[in-house]
């Protein structure tokens, strides 16, 4: 492997390469965000909607789960094409990450809802706090501090899930290299790069968390 | 001679099929000392959740200082009053409760203040100031930044009873609140409901404690399966117990 | 809209989902077979006193885990014949996920050993059983009882990774969805069967672990 031989062909291929990784980062980003709110009516459905919502809810999540996320993509691309809803590849791939994330972050929501000691609730309610306060105050930043560890690593796998997009035509960090190795054929070296790159992401979004636990923390 | 504080006709409850509370009379005076006692089952404690609606009730009334609390009747049919209306209600009285339930992720100050600006609608400097006064008073202004999974079980007991009073209740319900201790801590929580009694804040407390009942109590009540069995002062209820029940129950509890 | 509803396209072709279903099932189960013992290698490692081993297996791991799978499947298929290692798309899809299922699997049993009580080994040590023999023999049985609802999860997770398999055409159910797709243009039905079919897979294939955990776990 020719090490002098890789830098300048990454030199040469710097534009793209910068190009795809902003995209790996926007895909990711708006999926994360629209996801975890999206996440969050989620869980609330699930632990406070009326029967049939919660039904309904808990079929979609249930649904969603249970398919691949890479079925979700292609399904988003194809799908919305022919039933006369115009998205393009890229707006076709966040949409089905986005709802990917949002069934993790719902169940996450319902989980530390549900872990949440009754005694609480009644405590909040004997003060004379309404549901919505007890809610906002109370019940909330808890479980928000309970999820933290298991959010940051759902958006580490959004992150990675960003790659299936390539499949559909979308020119992130993926599918970029690629078109970089068709040129140069070092395929090796970028595909390492590529790598080196999302554990880079990864491993910063991981740390971010970390920094977050941290100041949030009580005792 | 002014309106009794806390009157209760008639109290029935039901789990289910199982009737828990079968008629329940009760009448309460500002100023009063009540203590509960009874073994588990009795309805002691669900008849204390009653009053700050914990717990639905089927029949009867309970009125807080002239008002009728929870339920309403209109046009025949007893209603459910709405939640807002409801958390007014239970904002008259404040409870404390057997496993404290203090709020881990607020410092004991934010736990105290949290009711006060949320219900009362008071600005931040003057709920902590009022906050400050009763943590004080618990013997806990010192910690008073520190989160309740830093304090001990009798200071969370005390934080929580200071949570409850600095709302400012007419009546306060306390529910077992030293069962959940260790025998040591126990005395520091007793001192502090004693001292806030001599204060003249009336009190409705279900105990097992039966020496900290005779001696704080202006008046006992001893709960049987689902109704008052006995009630009266405490020379009288422990000394001259007129129901077979009672002194077994006394007997048992090694007063 | 105008798109009717006909699924006789996909029915025509549902033997080819069904095999793809088993394929991906079958990849998804040698994967976690040859992944479990990279795995238990990487947890002895990496809860043992020796920095090498435990350096070895933290990067191998951290590597892996924070690797977008399709690179790693792209990579061991595209880059590793550079290296004149070439394999069919078969045999490099189930190498790949091989790998990233041990990386996953590493940390499942490294907490199940951590979970075990001291005694056990000393206990196999005491009746004069060798360091090996305990681990054969003891250690590993029990821990594995101990992680089985892991290991299920696991195993659900990889199921659905098989799916990637489809990026370089290897034969399973979302391969040949696409197909059904790109043939006959029946987009929904194509898909929700294709969907339909994994998450029920998923469910029995739950329900089924479920039952044998309860079998195979330790009483009381």
């Amino acid at each position: 492997m020719d090490f002098s031989l890789f830098l300048n062909e990454a030199w040469i291929a710097r534009g793209a390469i910068w190009d795809g990784f902003q995209m790996t980062v926007a895909i990711s980003a708006l999926a994360i965000i629209l996801g975890t709110v999206l996440g969050v009516v989620v869980g609330l459905a699930l632990v406070y909607g009326w029967a049939p919502v919660r039904l309904f809810v808990r079929i979609y999540v249930d649904f969603v789960r249970g398919t691949p996320v890479f079925v979700l993509v292609l399904a988003s691309f194809y799908i919305l094409s022919i039933i006369g809803i115009q998205l393009s590849a890229f707006q076709a791939g966040v949409l089905a990450i986005t709802v990917f994330c949002s069934t993790h972050v719902g169940e996450m929501i319902r989980g530390a809802l549900a872990a949440i000691h009754r005694g609480q609730i009644e405590a909040a309610k004997a003060i004379g706090l309404t549901f919505r306060q007890t809610f906002q105050s109370v019940l909330m930043p808890q479980a928000l501090r309970q999820i933290l560890p298991t959010w940051v690593n759902a958006a580490t796998e959004m992150v990675k899930a960003s790659t299936l997009l390539s499949v559909i035509g979308v020119a992130e960090l993926l599918l970029s290299t690629q078109q970089i190795i068709s040129r140069n054929f070092l395929s090796l070296e970028f595909y390492f790069m590529a790598g080196f790159i999302y554990f880079v992401i990864d491993f910063s979004i991981e740390r971010f968390g970390r920094y977050v636990e941290r100041k949030v923390a009580y005792s | 001679m002014a309106d009794p504080l806390l009157v209760i006709e008639n109290l029935h409850k039901r789990f289910d099929d199982l009737e828990v509370l079968k008629g329940v009379d009760l009448t309460v005076d500002a100023g009063d000392v009540v203590s509960i006692i009874g073994s588990s089952g009795s309805g002691k404690t669900t008849m204390l959740r009653c009053v700050n609606l914990l717990e639905e009730f089927h029949e009867g009334r309970i009125v807080i200082d002239g008002e009728e609390i929870g339920y309403t009747q209109k046009g025949g049919k007893r209603h459910m009053l709405p939640n807002s209306v409801i958390a007014r209600h239970r904002a008259l009285t404040g409870m404390a409760f057997q496993t404290f339930n203090l709020f881990p992720h607020l410092t004991a100050l934010k736990n105290v203040t949290l009711g006060l600006i949320k219900v009362r609608k008071m600005k931040k400097d003057e709920a902590a100031e009022i906050a400050q006064r009763w943590l004080d008073r618990v013997g806990l202004l010192d910690r008073q930044d520190h989160h309740p999974g830093q304090l001990s079980g009798g200071q969370q007991q005390r934080v929580a009873i200071a949570r409850a009073i600095a709302m400012n209740p007419k009546l306060m319900l306390f529910d077992e609140v030293t069962s959940a201790l260790d025998p040591e801590l126990v005395n520091e929580v007793l001192s502090v409901i004693k001292d806030l009694a001599n204060d003249g804040m009336t009190m409705l407390i279900v105990t097992h404690e039966m020496q900290f009942a005779f001696d704080v109590s202006s008046e006992v009540i001893f709960m049987n399966q689902g109704k008052i069995g006995e009630q009266g002062p405490p020379s009288e209820l422990f000394n001259n117990p007129k129901t077979t029940r009672l002194t077994e129950f006394i007997q048992n509890s090694s007063f | 809209m105008d798109y009717r509803l006909n699924f006789d396209a996909v029915w025509r072709d549902f033997d080819l989902l069904l095999s793809g279903l088993g394929l991906g099932l079958g990849l998804a189960v040698v994967s976690i077979f040859l992944g479990s013992f990279i795995g238990l290698i990487a947890a002895f490692a990496m809860i043992s006193k020796n920095k090498l081993w435990r350096g070895i297996a933290m990067t191998y791991v951290t590597a892996i885990r924070n690797t977008p799978i399709l690179v790693l499947i792209f990579f061991t298929f595209f880059a590793l014949p550079q290296f004149g290692v070439r394999l069919g798309k078969i045999e490099s899809f189930v190498f790949t996920l091989t790998f990233y299922a041990g990386a996953y699997l590493t940390e499942v049993f490294r907490g199940g050993l951590l979970a075990l009580p001291t005694g056990l080994r000393e206990a196999g040590l005491a009746i004069g059983m060798t360091e090996f023999r305990t681990k054969l023999s003891l250690t590993i049985p029990v821990m594995i009882r101990n992680v089985l609802p892991a290991l299920s999860n696991n195993f659900i997770s990889l199921f659905k990774d098989t799916s990637l398999a489809a990026a370089i055409a290897v034969p399973e159910l979302t391969f040949y969805a696409r197909q059904i797709n790109v043939n006959t243009f029946r987009v929904i039905e194509s898909w929700t069967v294709a969907s339909l079919m994994y998450v029920f897979a998923c469910y029995f294939i739950a329900a089924g672990l479920r039952h044998y955990e309860r079998k195979l776990a330790i009483p009381g």
